[in-house]
């Protein structure tokens, strides 16, 4: 039953693109784009999230990921293939560098989740001091390829080999979301998410744990911001790294549930039909409406819903089945 | 003064008292005897209103408290010293008493308690600018009791004050609490020791699995052989 | 090479400005050492609170000490509002549903900011004078800014050291069950708590918008280095947060004018990452 459902989504992601939507094609694909992107990278976050890492800090892997690849192939020349490998390069030692001390030094909760804090900052102003190269706070474009498509650019005209990219990458962090989840280290990770000195005394290395896990984590976000730099063909500090990426990032997961494969998938999709339906409904007008409700609803979901959409609604279900099961009795 | 009917109370799924009743006059001492996991603690925390009672009645003083908060309870007069003291370790020895007397009614006559206190412990005098934590485990206990009397209570529950002080210690420790009950509080006392406390006090219960097993005058209760045998070890 | 007269104003300013982040990091310290709670949002607050002072005083001609004033009574009714609203229902839940609250509080105050008053910058503009001092050119307004910092922190101290309610609010930082068992309702507590340190987002408010512009993003350019003095600084710890604001501030002053902005503020930050595994518990904590 779930295998069919399975493939018969698959089979309608799949048919998208083709299906009769009018004038709405272009733009409809633009949001799905957008879903698929931010959905992978919503996962990558969740992978640390899940096992108590709570990274404010996702901005930079996905800031040093952008500005890596747009950064080679504007002044060298370099094709994003090899550039990306050098993105992930880049994202893991920063990942490395960040958490091999705080793992080391047992930097825990709201510290750890400001220390990351400060690295995405880091890299956010480091981007804006460096403009002469990145372009400062202006952001910098991706120089065009020559033609309409160029594989070896990774830049093309047509949306749909953008939408088509989009759900392989997504559909490789669903693979990998669930390998974690069905692997040893699964079972290691949440003992250390639920008393770390506990989890050491049986004989978890607690820090490698971490570590491969943050490492994983940096490194898929790095590549969802190489995709992001490809198909917007612009990036800029304050959209990509800093404070409010980050956060966008965690209410997306924490919305759908960090705790299931497909919950930060259905966080990402609500969060950008939110802000794209606010961004439409106000237009030009009224600037700042539109993330101001954004704000609202945020805090109102934390509020109300605080497992998230998928767990609130589990939860709900659950209790439905209860009273039914004590109705009879 | 203090009256329990009846009570069930425990943590989430878990019941640890059920349907006990007990009963403290004015003036009186109390122990209540038990081995670990009898619902000792329990029993104080629903008295101070940390925990509230499912089933069962609580009154004091022909008021129920049942269901109250604990910070509107400690305003009737009952001040708990809580397992494990729980004093506020970074704070010094006078901010602690000083929080003690935090009720309004207690602050009026702040100054006047905390000369009564400081008389009743010496040590604690000595040591009013260090930091709470630094004391010893048996000075910490004073503090602890100190600084419930610093709330001019009616009654005072001790949670287990032995718990983890030196044999010479205790026997301290229980000269103290003796020296607090001449200054006629009355008290309710939980402990592991079994054979000192019952020379102390007036009467005892035996608290068991959660359930109420026995009670009486504590010089008869000690000469029960049951308990002979099972706690007082003679 | 740079004259050393301008590194030595630099230097200067760099403190004056350490005893108003101070104060807006004692604040945010307070209640983050209280509650366990971050307020990623605490900065917004300050600008909130910058923006009456500039209506009230641009607006309505009061005299600044007057806006001051209520741009401290507005910020405790706003510490009260976003405990109450916000904070107290999320009490106890994981801490990564308490950050997102907050950080939505940052979005939604943000942009309505720039919904209600445009990203225009605004200042407000007092007839102070600049003072020489050995060739270096120092701000009136930022000398009275730093004076009133340090006498609230001085204020803040004696509040929390001899009142019964401000050892309170010590006490339940560390012990929250047995504050109840001395009779205060931890609820009240919070409330208290959050009411001062919203004061002193007010007043750190009135001091800023002296000195500087305000505007919408005011809060991302100094939320980050805010959050950073404070836990630098150590909970609880006044001295700490001082000496802490003092060196960041100094870093980012110098920096800014031997490299740039950015670079001080890179610094800064790196500085604070290495020193949470150096000393997690704060600059002047004793090691464990």
């Amino acid at each position: 039953m779930a295998r069919l459902t399975a493939a018969a989504v698959l089979a309608i992601i799949a048919a998208a693109p083709f299906l009769p939507m009018g004038g709405m094609r272009q733009y409809a694909l633009h949001v799905l784009v957008q879903i698929f992107i931010w959905s992978f990278i919503g996962g990558a976050w969740s992978l640390m999230g899940r096992f108590g890492l709570i990274s404010l800090g996702h901005g930079a892997f996905l800031g040093a990921g952008a500005y890596t690849t747009t950064l080679l192939w504007n002044f060298w020349g370099l094709t994003p293939w090899l550039g990306v490998l050098v993105a992930v390069a880049g994202a893991v030692v920063i990942g490395l560098v960040l958490g091999y001390p705080c793992f080391r030094f047992r930097v825990v909760g709201h510290y750890f989740a400001l220390v990351t804090l400060a690295v995405g900052e880091v890299v956010r102003l480091l981007v804006i001091a460096e403009r002469d190269w990145t372009g400062g706070s202006l952001g910098v474009t991706l120089k065009a390829s020559a033609g309409e498509a160029s594989l070896a650019a990774i830049q093309f005209a047509d949306k749909r080999v953008f939408y088509y990219a989009s759900v392989v990458v997504w559909l490789g962090g669903l693979w990998v979301w669930r390998r974690v989840d069905r692997s040893m280290a699964r079972s290691a990770l949440e003992a250390i998410g639920e008393d770390e000195t506990a989890a050491a005394s049986v004989g978890i290395h607690v820090t490698r744990f971490k570590l491969a896990i943050t490492v994983l984590s940096a490194a898929l976000t790095a590549v969802g911001g190489v995709l992001y730099a490809q198909y917007f063909t612009y990036v800029n500090p304050d959209t990509l790294s800093g404070i409010g990426v980050s956060l966008r990032i965690v209410f997306a997961v924490v919305l759908g549930g960090m705790y299931s494969l497909l919950g930060p998938t259905v966080g990402s999709a609500l969060t950008i039909a939110l802000s794209e339906y606010l961004r439409v409904l106000f237009g030009l007008k009224f600037i700042g409406m539109a993330e101001t409700i954004y704000g609202l609803v945020l805090i109102l979901c934390i509020i109300f819903l605080p497992a998230g959409i998928y767990g609130s609604l589990r939860a709900a279900i659950a209790r439905r089945m209860a009273r039914r099961r004590a109705a009879p009795a | 003064m203090l009256e329990l009917r009846g009570v069930t109370a425990g943590y989430g799924q878990f019941t640890a008292l059920w349907g006990v009743s007990l009963r403290v006059s004015a003036g009186e001492a109390v122990a209540v005897v038990g081995p670990n996991g009898a619902g000792k603690t329990t029993l104080m925390r629903v008295i101070s209103g940390l925990v509230s009672p499912r089933e069962g009645d609580l009154t004091f003083e022909g008021q129920s408290l049942a269901r109250l908060p604990a910070h509107e309870i400690v305003a009737h007069g009952i001040a708990h010293v809580p397992e494990g003291r729980r004093i506020f370790p970074m704070l010094t020895v006078a901010d602690n008493l000083k929080m003690g007397a935090f009720l309004r009614s207690a602050r009026r006559g702040y100054r006047d308690s905390l000369e009564r206190v400081y008389t009743l412990f010496p040590a604690l005098a000595e040591r009013q600018k260090q930091r709470a934590g630094s004391l010893s485990g048996g000075e910490q206990q004073m503090l602890a009791i100190g600084r419930a009397l610093m709330s001019r209570p009616k009654i005072i529950l001790l949670d287990e004050p032995s718990m983890g002080l030196a044999p010479v210690m205790v026997l301290r420790l229980f000269d103290l609490i003796r020296r607090v009950r001449e200054e006629g509080y009355t008290i309710l006392v939980v402990e592991q020791n079994v054979r000192q406390i019952l020379k102390l006090v007036d009467r005892a219960y035996l608290l068991e699995v959660g359930r109420i097993k026995m009670e009486g005058r504590a010089d008869e209760l000690s000469e029960q052989d049951f308990v002979r045998k099972a706690y007082v070890g003679l | 090479m740079i004259d050393p007269i301008f590194i030595a104003e630099a230097a200067l300013n760099g403190i004056l400005l350490g005893g108003v982040m101070a104060l807006l990091a004692l604040g945010l310290n307070l209640i983050f050492g209280v509650l366990d709670i971050v307020w990623i949002a605490y900065v917004e607050l300050v600008m909130l609170c910058m923006y009456l002072v500039y209506f009230l005083v641009t607006g309505y001609g009061w005299p600044i000490w007057l806006g001051g004033l209520a741009s401290v009574a507005f910020g405790a009714v706003l510490g009260v509002a976003v405990h109450l609203l916000i904070i107290s229902p999320l009490l106890n839940s994981a801490a990564i549903n308490q950050f997102l609250a907050t950080g939505g509080l940052l979005f939604f105050l943000q942009s309505f900011a720039t919904f209600l008053w445009t990203t225009d910058h605004r200042t407000v503009r007092l007839n102070l004078p600049i003072i020489e001092v050995a060739g270096m050119f120092l701000s009136f307004a930022r000398l009275i800014a730093f004076v009133v910092a340090i006498l609230a922190m001085i204020g803040l101290y004696l509040f929390l050291r001899h009142t019964f309610i401000g050892t309170a609010i010590r006490a339940v930082s560390q012990d929250r069950d047995a504050m109840r068992l001395m009779g205060a309702n931890p609820q009240r507590v919070y409330v208290v708590t959050s009411a001062v340190g919203g004061a002193m987002a007010g007043l750190a408010g009135a001091l800023l918008i002296i000195q500087y512009s305000v505007h919408p993003y005011f809060g991302a350019a100094f939320g980050p280095l805010t959050f950073m003095i404070c836990v630098l600084g150590g909970l609880g710890n006044m001295v700490g947060a001082v000496v802490a604001a003092v060196i960041m501030s100094e870093i980012i002053s110098v920096g800014g004018v031997m490299m740039s902005t950015e670079m001080g503020y890179v610094i800064a930050f790196v500085l604070f990452i290495v020193m949470m595994f150096a000393r997690p518990g704060g600059i002047l904590a004793k090691r464990e």
